[in-house]
């Protein structure tokens, strides 16, 4: 998943992701308890600046934020990760075993129930899987079922499905059932945590496009109301059975235009927790908000990839030029001043937070050098035509950093640089898909789960989905494939550093900078803390007494 | 009201309506000086025409050449001024004078530099809104019955077109996007607007008594048109006109910032005055001088307008 | 004029047709592919993808596509967004919102608008007149967004009158900032139409007689001299007041107002055919009946004007 921030897309990836990372870099917040002390009212309910779900609210359609965090809060499935510390723990599920990371038996907590009282069995989850995986029931995150046996019989590529049931899933008793996979996958259990693997009732099955307007779920808040363009509405669940019991009695998902007028509306009192600064008040939001601005790392990463199928740098004599204009460009300066400190200079290609997070993988050639710069593009024999061109998506708010990158490779090689906008993200998205953009291109990855597999084989391997700069690299290749091997998720995560260190040698892809997460909130509320993904934990928010 | 009768009933056959407040036809037109002859003397002599035009000459010499005003790249960014370094007013003429933009560039040099493109979109746009919605809001106005039908119905679906649709829609067609392309889609997009002002215009001046008096003196419909009607109906299309200038420099940057106007390495006024709105809580002066020029022009636009347009109309001798 | 009336309305159903052929045809242009859009970030699945589009109709051709929406719009459905709601569900919400916030703002630019104009051209050249033009001005080259950032930071978070977002969207007094700010653009070209139109019309003869008479001085104002001078103001106010019923996606943004604008945005953008054609069809009728009311006024104004 390519993203950068503002854009509802983007966000849309965060919520795509699943919730805290192994990482421990909440740190650097000045959120948390510290600022509390002000009496607690458990029945006061608080606002959070939202946007419009663009999908039916059933669990396995929500891929943008809008409707991704309130999936969140409405379900629960086997496994979360611990907000605190990013630690993966059982939900709904009692214990997941397996000795070959391909057979899974789960066992299910009893007294788990849904919203409108029927239990939570593991007959809820596989008729839940089974219905989400379905190509014909449309759901848009479908392929994320594909590691079980017998996806292709419910999901062909082609044609109508062979089967309703996948042959991998198997219901043992109310409180069992196990999974098996096409092969082992180390870290199929961090995909569990992804809310497409929710349980679903019995009432989901009469008519799912009803219950997509009003759902009924596991989680921890209960659906009260979609106000379609103006706000969602949950309410707690009191015999919600999971572990974060919330702190406060629900929810407002209010819908913003524009981060513009969320943060003024947060200044005033009028929202109570804030999904991200707009650019034109980043300078200043910190002496806006005090002690209740936010400012802490976030598991997703900016980067402008080549396109190294066409013509200018198909050439495999071209890796100097390349890292050559990566020391072209003056990190530091440009997150300080243009990006207002809203991210954090990238020197690896794998955000810090995620396993197997290395620190200064790309070494000085993510350092800003001009002299270097010029030498090794000189080497290197120059850039084609000596000019290059940056596609981006102007909805995305990019055009200030595409501009000040320009700008310093510019100055410091000679080269000529220009932004190149399209005029919103699927024009953009079609003309890279496609392979046809000529020159460099705005890319960018939000996690789907904390690992750097996530980060390396599903951007960089041959003909992976996001491998927009049509990379391909044998040596890359191998060390992804024995890495996937692995029974072990330590020893995947190692393997991939490894593999890691031939980006830098190849440079298909110059990583810019990390995403931080800059938000705040109002008085109205405390103890607002932000996971690594820039998700709010929504349970944990404590309303004020008035 | 009282029932409607056929209103384009030829010349001489109709009584002349009854005119509220007992106006008389004036004859002016019938002078031998020109009208246009006219009006240039007239013109001449006026202080509003005369300071519209110096200023109005200075900023096409800024589109001509910007060089002449400034040496400094408009296009190199140095992050250390980023914002940072105020302008600074007593440093007449140089990179510093107004100060730095967010990518730490002149603002005065792209002050001048933006004047090529903003000028040009500006000037072309409303010139070419007011040939095109000025004729066919004449033909409409001027003609009725079935003509009128066509245009005035022809408008009304060109009016029902989004124009952010429009503009996407026909700036995607262009492979290569310039100045003339969005010079194009703007006039595309805006010629509806001037033909209903026109027209409505045209439709009230027809009536007046001159007009019949033309046509019983037996005037050609092209000398009736443009002699007679045209310099008493312009008014509305002049103050729309001039007012609109302004707005297309603005729509311009609108347009850009959608990403299917202008782009770098091109610099308008109205790119700048975009990404200046981001930070006008940090640093207002970085809008206020892109701003500033719009003013001056859409100033010099409205005084020499009004200008033109009194000299024109012989009702204000 | 009966009959006028009703040959003009006769009329609308072709152009009608004809907007809503030039609109689809128009959708179906824009770059990118709405089906894929709905993965956002993530490559979609080929074979959802595939499944989708079917799903929706987006794999028959553009013709077969236009006749199935045609088809359905004269039974009136007006088709799905892409989220499964009725498009019609959609305007329902969104038109009064606009309608609201566009009144308030037409009301604004009339009255303040020809008053200003008015007082200005009966004192052309004078101190008001010129600080008429100064804040002609200024409107134009304020961009909007900063005029609203202006507005909400005076009014709402210094003096703190109002919110600075719109919170309810039936509440008027809300509406009146966002309305203003709408409304302020128009406002010049209104004061600046009336003016001129006010100061030529004051040198005519029929206004020397009228003063000749000895009318009073409000008589020959509001009778003579406004009544002759507004039809290029009532010609702009027309299209005007339809393109406030199109939604104003700026200023809708700043206030968080859900009316047309924004839905149209944010439909146009995500490129759904039924939800942009869907507005556009309700907004043809509003500007074709804007468009009939400026002429028919035309011939109340001045009787001269005549239509069979």
């Amino acid at each position: 998943m390519r993203g950068a921030n503002q854009a509802k897309w983007v966000v849309a990836a965060v919520a795509v992701a699943l919730a805290a990372t192994a990482c421990g870099s909440n740190g650097g917040s000045s959120s948390g308890s510290s600022n509390g002390g002000g009496a607690v009212n458990a029945q006061g309910t608080f606002s959070y600046q939202s946007t419009e779900p663009q999908n039916p609210l059933q669990p396995a359609n929500a891929m943008e934020v809008g409707g991704g965090r309130i999936i969140k809060t409405l379900f629960k499935g086997l496994v979360d990760y611990d907000p605190s510390n990013g630690q993966l723990r059982n939900q709904v599920a009692d214990k997941i075993e397996t000795t070959d990371a391909q057979n899974y038996t789960v066992t299910l907590k009893s007294g788990w129930t849904f919203h409108d009282g029927t239990p939570v069995t593991a007959k809820s989850f596989v008729d839940a899987w089974n219905w989400s995986a379905n190509v014909k029931n449309n759901q848009i995150n479908s392929d994320w079922f594909s590691d079980i046996q017998g996806y292709t019989d419910v999901h062909p590529d082609e044609g109508d499905p062979k089967a309703t049931t996948m042959s991998g899933l198997k219901v043992v008793d109310d409180t069992h059932f196990t999974i098996a996979l096409d092969g082992p996958v180390s870290y199929f259990e961090y995909k569990l945590g992804y809310t497409a693997f929710s349980p679903l009732p019995e009432v989901f099955f009469t008519d799912p496009a009803k219950y997509g307007q009003s759902p009924v779920g596991n989680g921890p808040y209960k659906f009260v109301s979609w106000e379609h363009n103006k706000a969602v509405t949950v309410a707690a669940y009191d015999k919600y059975a999971g572990v974060d019991k919330p702190k406060n009695a629900g929810i407002v998902f209010k819908n913003y235009a524009q981060a513009e007028g969320a943060y003024k509306d947060l200044v005033s009192d009028n929202l109570d927790v804030l999904d991200q600064v707009d650019p034109s008040d980043l300078a200043s939001y910190k002496s806006d908000l005090g002690d209740r601005a936010v400012d802490q790392a976030q598991g997703a990463i900016q980067s402008i990839s080549f396109s190294l199928y066409a013509d200018d740098w198909k050439p495999e004599n071209l890796a100097k030029v390349r890292q050559g204009l990566s020391m072209a460009i003056d990190r530091d300066t440009i997150t300080k001043t243009v990006l207002n400190g809203s991210r954090q200079p990238a020197n690896s290609w794998v955000a810090p937070g995620a396993m197997g997070y290395k620190d200064d993988t790309c070494g000085e050639y993510c350092t800003f050098n001009p002299e270097k710069a010029k030498q090794l593009i000189t080497e290197g024999g120059g850039v084609p035509g000596n000019k290059i061109t940056v596609l981006y998506n102007a909805d995305g708010g990019h055009k200030e950093w595409v501009d000040a990158v320009c700008n310093s490779i510019r100055q410091a090689t000679g080269v000529e640089c220009v932004g190149d906008a399209k005029p919103d993200f699927k024009t953009s998205r079609d003309l890279i898909k496609n392979k046809k953009v000529d020159g460099l291109m705005r890319t960018g990855w939000v996690q789907d789960y904390p690992l750097n597999a996530n980060y390396l084989r599903d951007v960089f391997g041959t003909g992976a989905a996001a491998n927009d700069a049509g990379y391909s690299s044998p040596a890359f290749d191998q060390l992804a494939a024995e890495a996937d091997k692995a029974t072990s998720v330590e020893k995947t995560a190692e393997l991939y550093q490894q593999a890691e260190a031939q980006l830098a040698k190849d440079m298909p892809a110059i990583p810019l900078w990390y995403y931080k997460t800059t938000a705040g909130y109002s008085k109205n509320v405390q103890n607002v803390k932000y996971d690594s993904f820039g998700d709010p934990v929504f349970t944990q928010v404590e309303v004020k007494q008035k | 009201m009282p029932d409607m009768i056929e209103k384009s009933a030829p010349a001489g056959e109709d009584a002349i309506p009854a005119q509220r407040g007992g106006a008389v036809a004036e004859a002016k037109a019938e002078k031998p000086r020109s009208l246009g002859l006219d009006a240039w003397h007239d013109l001449r002599k006026r202080p509003v025409f005369i300071i519209s035009a110096v200023l109005i000459v200075v900023l096409v010499l800024f589109a001509i050449a910007p060089g002449l005003f400034t040496s400094v790249d408009p296009r190199a960014g140095d992050l250390s001024k980023h914002y940072l370094s105020k302008p600074n007013y007593l440093h007449l003429f140089q990179a510093d004078w107004f100060g730095y933009d967010g990518q730490g560039r002149s603002i005065y040099a792209r002050m001048i530099y933006g004047a090529r493109a903003s000028m040009v979109v500006g000037i072309c746009v409303t010139a070419g809104v007011t040939i095109v919605g000025g004729l066919l809001g004449m033909a409409a106005g001027y003609y009725g019955g079935w003509v009128d039908t066509i245009i005035s119905r022809f408008t009304d679906m060109a009016f029902g077109i989004p124009l952010l649709l429009g503009a996407l829609v026909i700036l995607n067609a262009f492979q290569v996007r310039t100045v003339w392309s969005v010079v194009f889609a703007l006039v595309v997009l805006g010629w509806t607007q001037m033909t209903r002002v026109m027209r409505g215009s045209v439709i009230t001046v027809k009536q007046s008594d001159y007009v019949t008096a033309a046509k019983a003196l037996g005037a050609g419909t092209g000398r009736i048109m443009f002699k007679h009607i045209l310099p008493n109906a312009i008014a509305p299309v002049i103050v729309v006109a001039t007012i609109a200038l302004g707005g297309y420099i603005a729509a311009e940057a609108t347009l850009s910032f959608l990403g299917i106007g202008l782009q770098d390495p091109t610099i308008s006024w109205g790119i700048d005055i975009n990404s200046a709105q981001k930070v006008i809580r940090q640093a207002p002066f970085v809008l206020f001088f892109p701003a500033g020029m719009l003013s001056v022009t859409v100033l010099a636009f409205i005084m020499l307008g009004d200008a033109v347009r009194d000299a024109l109309d012989p009702k204000l001798r | 004029m009966g009959r006028y009336v009703a040959r003009r309305l006769l009329q609308m159903i072709p152009v009608f047709l004809g907007t809503v052929t030039i609109i689809f045809f128009m959708t179906r242009m824009l770059p990118g592919d709405p089906a894929a859009a709905m993965w956002g970030d993530k490559a979609a699945d080929p074979a959802q993808l595939a499944a989708f589009k079917h799903a929706r109709g987006l794999d028959l051709s553009k013709w077969q596509q236009y006749l199935h929406y045609m088809g359905d719009l004269f039974t009136g459905d007006f088709g799905l967004t892409m989220n499964n709601r009725k498009v019609i569900d959609v305007i329902g919400e969104a038109l009064p919102v606009t309608i609201r916030l566009a009144l308030l703002a037409f009301v604004f630019e009339l009255v303040v608008g020809i008053g200003i104009g008015l007082f200005a051209g009966l004192r052309r050249g004078k101190a008001f007149d010129k600080s008429t033009l100064v804040l002609t001005l200024l409107l134009i080259s304020i961009p909007v967004p900063v005029l609203g950032f202006v507005f909400q930071n005076v009014f709402a978070i210094q003096l703190g009158w109002v919110t600075p977002t719109v919170q309810s969207s039936t509440n008027l007094g809300q509406l009146i900032l966002p309305a203003v700010v709408l409304g302020s653009i128009s406002l010049a070209y209104v004061a600046r139409l009336t003016r001129t139109s006010i100061a030529e019309n004051l040198k005519a003869d029929y206004m020397r007689t009228a003063v000749a008479k000895g009318l009073p001085r409000r008589k020959v104002i509001g009778t003579h001299l406004l009544r002759n001078s507004i039809i290029p103001v009532i010609t702009f106010l027309g299209t005007d007041l339809g393109a406030l019923m199109g939604g104003a996606i700026v200023t809708e943004g700043i206030f968080n107002v859900q009316g047309v604008g924004n839905s149209l945005y944010h439909a146009i953008g995500r490129s759904e055919g039924a939800t942009v054609s869907g507005f556009v069809v309700v907004l043809v009728l509003v500007f074709l009946f804007a468009s009939l009311l400026v002429d028919l006024l035309y011939a109340v104004l001045d009787p001269r004007i005549r239509y069979a």
